[in-house]
């Protein structure tokens, strides 16, 4: 009923081809760019419950889309390329670190390069994790599953190693806590909550759409086939060296971006610990609560993971129940915990399943058959 | 499957979103938490006294100048982005916004330094965070009252010169930092570093990794290298482990000192007779009840309102969240001399605490006799006072061992202008012009 394609003709390839072949999808989608790009400024303008606080821009929002966009990175490493990876913490460290320096100004020797724009530093950012992607995907070439999962781990150890003792990477400052310099994109600077959602907004979509086309492309195909069934792939003239290296390489860049916006937009100044190895668990769980191998899934798992908890946190109080926070926290841990369990046991393929089980229903309302 | 899941996001949303009315006419006081995880041990004692002493002034004097406290906590869990996360959710509560906020924790107050200033909100971190804050015309809205970490490291050489005879004595020495792992524990470490090229002995620094319960590499490193004296930077679980494997090695325990956060009963009770002999720096109070206990045990444990249990209520970290809310109050109390006596606002709170000035007189009338000297900030100096005692641990209570030492500032003083001049220039801060200040 409301699903219903009929009527939906496609008279090209093209057409055929698009991303979002349904028309209902790319009504709907349209209407979610359009509100996030739109109209949530505009409620956040006019004071509108809840978009004028603060809290839900800054708290919420901004954490969701750069976490979003690290568990987008991880979904095409993990949910379509097939290879486990417990190293996301240390790939978002690469990130932030790197673009900390290059917008600081790197001297190593006899190469300077003076204190770089931001966008150029966090995308170098991106691009030096992604290059620590390829050295530490390189056993995914001999090994496989959880043996390749505790070889990355080994980059998260080893990161977080770096990181805490090698002081020119903090610029040795005392504490080992650096300050992210100032957000300005040409000229423009970012630092009202608003400035700051739109930009990470900016970010998430360009690098969703990216990754979208990606995965429904040749390499995406590519990598698809090697998770399917890796000797298969081999013998149709799949090249696993491209295919696993292209997924760790594109896989660590989106999340090395991440990293940075996590460093430069959310918290503003960090240490090692904001890296570790809970972050990388957080992001696993995001993409195989979300739904391994879908992009909406990376956003489900994302809201999942990181809000719920957060509203949870605040429904006692919320309701006037006088518990102690202690408690409070400790039933968050019970109710999530249990809530996972429950999704995993009733819909072993996360949220995105569910959705398109939803929208499988909603084609057939009210006729079910 | 699907039903369920929809109605239960929905249920979810719409409790959570709905905040009650908060009353008018109090001021809004959030208290950053953390009653969970590894470091639950100290953070519980420190928690109960903060909003202890507020509900005090409520039950006693009915608020501050007759402006109720509406106290509110949030669990941290010490972990930074939830404490940034909590930060944002409470500082606009209220009728006007937090009056300020105290993270107790190193990695939190690094954070949202970043943020104060935008929010024109002031950060209470009384012997922790920033040690450069104390330069309030770079950091407005930090105030590093009572002591910094660089004071804790000048004294605690200062003390151990003393035990030795003298500050020539300790040239050929070595002295070793077990420290936690993150900005708390290395903010010592320059401070420290200053002090051995004066005097001339071998420092050296050994991180522990956060939580800090696998120590024994650490210590066996010690045990190779016997230094002269070990200092301690730890806190929660990581204080009683360094003890335990102290002992294991055979390290003298009453060659140990640790900061004043590794000074309090959950550092050392768990450790039992192990800890005997053992020292800590002291944040000016020891444990002990004094005057304030007394109405703390009227107003509130007598009525079963406290957070604290009766036992408790003398330990080191409770005492140090009753000067901390103590402090906190004071600073609402002077700024409600120039703005009248209604809820303040963070910006309003901020005037307070630089012109917070505690006499010896007030201290005595507010039953802190004892606990803590007089303190007096300025927009120049947002710590106001720079000494420590030291304490011993005889296996059954803190005794204190020392007079006050006051910290150097012939060195501490050019280290705080260096860096608090080199962060101005990292993140563009012009410093204020403090003698234009009123």
């Amino acid at each position: 009923m409301f699903y219903r394609e009929a009527g939906q003709f496609k008279t090209s390839y093209t057409a055929d081809m698009a991303i979002f072949p349904i028309r209902q999808d790319r009504i709907a989608l349209w209407l979610l760019l359009a509100f996030a790009f739109v109209g949530i400024p505009v409620l956040a303008k006019f004071h509108v419950w809840p978009f004028g606080s603060e809290y839900l821009l800054r708290a919420i929002l901004v954490p969701f889309l750069i976490l979003s966009l690290a568990a987008i990175g991880l979904n095409i490493l993990t949910g379509y390329c097939g290879q486990l990876s417990l190293g996301s913490g240390a790939f978002m460290a690469v990130g932030a670190y790197s673009a900390y320096k290059f917008g600081t100004g790197v001297e190593i020797l006899f190469l300077k390069i003076p204190p770089l724009p931001m966008l150029p530093s966090i995308l170098l950012g991106g691009l030096m994790a992604a290059i620590v992607g390829i050295v530490f995907g390189i056993p995914s070439l001999r090994i496989k599953g959880l043996y390749l999962a505790v070889a990355t781990l080994a980059a998260q150890f080893f990161f977080d190693w770096v990181f805490a003792r090698i002081r020119w990477f903090t610029n040795y400052t005392p504490s080992g806590s650096v300050n992210a310099p100032q957000l300005e994109f040409f000229g423009l600077f970012f630092n009202s909550p608003i400035e700051r959602y739109i930009l990470c907004l900016l970010f998430v979509v360009v690098f969703a759409f990216l990754a979208k086309n990606l995965v429904r492309g040749n390499l995406g195909r590519q990598w698809m086939a090697i998770r399917d069934m890796d000797i298969a792939a081999e013998l149709i003239g799949i090249r696993p060296l491209y295919a696993k290296l292209s997924a760790f390489a594109i896989s660590s860049f989106i999340i090395g971006v991440a990293g940075a916006l996590w460093a430069f937009v959310y918290l503003g100044s960090w240490e090692p610990l904001a890296f570790n190895i809970d972050r990388s668990f957080q992001i696993l769980f995001m993409v195989i609560i979300g739904g391994l191998g879908s992009i909406l899934g990376s956003f489900l798992g994302a809201a999942f993971i990181l809000v719920l908890p957060i509203l949870l946190d605040q429904v006692p109080h919320a309701l006037g129940i006088p518990i102690s926070v202690e408690t409070v926290s400790l039933l968050v841990f019970i109710v999530t915990g249990a809530l996972i369990c429950w999704l995993l046991i009733v819909e072993p393929h996360g949220f995105a399943r569910l959705w398109l089980t939803a929208k499988e229903k909603l084609r057939l309302w009210p006729f079910p058959y | 499957m699907l039903r369920g899941t929809l109605v239960l996001a929905a249920a979810i949303g719409t409790v959570a979103m709905a905040t009650p009315a908060m009353a008018q006419g109090e001021q809004y006081v959030p208290s950053l938490v953390y009653r969970t995880g590894p470091y639950a041990p100290n953070g519980i004692p420190f928690a109960n006294g903060v909003i202890d002493y507020w509900n005090m002034i409520n039950e006693r004097d009915g608020g501050i100048n007759g402006v109720k406290l509406a106290p509110e906590e949030c669990e941290t869990g010490y972990a930074t982005d939830k404490g940034v996360e909590c930060y944002e959710r409470m500082k606009s509560k209220g009728a006007t916004g937090a009056a300020y906020f105290s993270p107790l924790s190193t990695g939190i107050t690094f954070a949202l330094t970043e943020k104060v200033t935008g929010d024109k909100i002031p950060l209470l971190t009384m012997g922790y965070g920033r040690s450069e804050s104390r330069n309030g015309a770079v950091f407005p809205y930090n105030f590093v009252a009572i002591g910094s970490y660089w004071t804790a490291a000048d004294v605690a050489i200062q003390h151990i010169a003393k035990e030795w005879g003298g500050l020539d004595k300790l040239k050929g020495k070595k002295i070793s930092l077990v420290y936690h792992d993150s900005p708390y524990g290395k903010e010592p470490i320059s401070a420290l570093e200053a002090r051995a090229k004066l005097h001339g002995f071998e420092f050296k620094a050994i991180p522990v990794t956060h939580p800090g319960v696998e120590q024994k590499s650490q210590w066996l490193a010690i045990r190779q290298d016997r230094p002269d004296f070990v200092l301690l930077w730890g806190w929660g679980v990581m204080n009683p482990t360094a003890i335990k494997e102290a002992a294991g090695v055979g390290f003298p325990r009453d060659k140990m000192m640790g900061v004043w956060w590794a000074g309090a009963e959950p550092d050392v009770i768990p450790a039992g007779d192990q800890s005997t002999g053992y020292k800590s720096l002291m944040l000016q109070h020891g444990a002990g009840k004094f005057l304030v206990h007394a109405d703390m045990e009227k107003h509130l444990i007598a009525k079963g309102k406290a957070q604290g249990k009766p036992d408790d209520i003398s330990h080191v970290l409770y005492n140090r969240g009753l000067i901390n809310s103590m402090l906190g109050v004071e600073a609402i109390r002077t700024a409600q001399k120039k703005f009248g006596n209604k809820p303040l606002t963070g910006e309003q709170v901020r005037w307070g605490f630089e012109n917070l000035n505690i006499t010896a007189a007030r201290i005595k009338e507010l039953g802190f006799e004892g606990m803590v000297a007089p303190i007096k900030l300025s927009c120049n100096d947002h710590q106001g006072a720079d000494q420590a005692r030291v304490q011993q641990w005889d296996g059954k209570a803190w005794k204190v061992i020392s007079d006050y030492y006051t910290a150097d500032q012939k060195i501490l003083a050019p280290m705080v202008a260096d860096a608090a001049a080199k962060y101005a220039a990292e993140k563009k801060i012009t410093p204020r012009d403090c003698s234009k200040e009123s």
